[in-house]
């Protein structure tokens, strides 16, 4: 017996309203962030003990720059999907929950634009 | 809603941890983690923007015992993170979802993220000179 709504068939949202589009991103963050993220510890390990000069020098090595921004903007949107649901799930007063998901957006955000203009800042920078 | 006298499912502490429990909460766990490290991972970046002395700062923070002890803990945490998802991935393909499988897959990641763990570490300090 289908108790579902045409619409509600046709749309093929969900309860959550918006079908599978945060699984689908979360899964495709996840991929980018396999290469990226070992490619990340790789580097971090090799910048042990590094001055600003030398990191300045690494960041303008070859594939550093993009890899780095690459990683962040996947880091970062990976995160906001992950707390997303962490949210969603212990915070249960509607109004708090709101307010922290809004948050949680804008937190994610804030932090890959501060985080690639610090990147820019350190590569053209003096 | 009501809930009136319906009977509820027992909480989560009357269920002995197992494996699989574990891991999955540990999943969780070490991503609530890394979203931590995320933040110190900005600092640093704005720290290098800013200057030389403010990256030295944050250079020595990270070099003292308990900037080693969190980037210890946030390097096993990533690679958790990174093996046990590789084993959701799997998972979503509909592959390894037996029992036994699942417990066998589990402590490879478990033993994969210790190994790479103590494999970047080791590097790191092979590039210090064993300092």
């Amino acid at each position: 017996m289908a108790l579902r709504s045409d619409l509600g068939r046709v749309r093929g949202l969900g309860s959550a309203k918006d079908g599978t589009s945060h699984w689908w991103a979360q899964r495709v963050t996840a991929v980018a962030l396999v290469p990226l993220s070992i490619w990340f510890v790789f580097s971090v390990v090799n910048l042990v003990g590094v001055d600003k000069d030398g990191f300045k020098v690494w960041l303008n090595g070859p594939g550093s720059f993009v890899l780095m921004a690459l990683f962040l903007i996947a880091l970062f949107y990976h995160m906001q999907l992950g707390l997303q649901v962490v949210i969603e799930d212990y915070v249960h007063n509607e109004r708090n929950k709101v307010i922290s998901l809004v948050l949680n957006k804008l937190l994610a955000v804030f932090l890959v634009v501060s985080s690639i203009t610090a990147l820019m800042r350190i590569a053209f920078g003096g | 809603m009501n809930t009136g006298n319906r009977p509820l499912s027992p909480h989560l502490q009357v269920y002995k941890p197992q494996i699989t429990s574990v891991l999955s909460i540990l999943h969780r766990i070490t991503g609530i983690g890394l979203a931590a490290g995320a933040l110190v991972l900005v600092y640093w970046l704005n720290a290098a923007a800013y200057g030389p002395d403010a990256f030295e700062r944050a250079q020595d923070f990270l070099a003292s015992w308990l900037g080693r002890l969190l980037l210890l803990g946030w390097t096993w945490a990533l690679f958790y993170h990174l093996c046990n998802g590789i084993r959701h991935m799997f998972w979503d393909a509909g592959r390894g979802l037996e029992l036994p499988q699942v417990h066998i897959t589990g402590w490879i990641v478990v033993v994969a993220s210790l190994g790479f763990t103590l494999i970047s570490w080791f590097a790191g300090y092979g590039l210090l000179g064993g300092v």
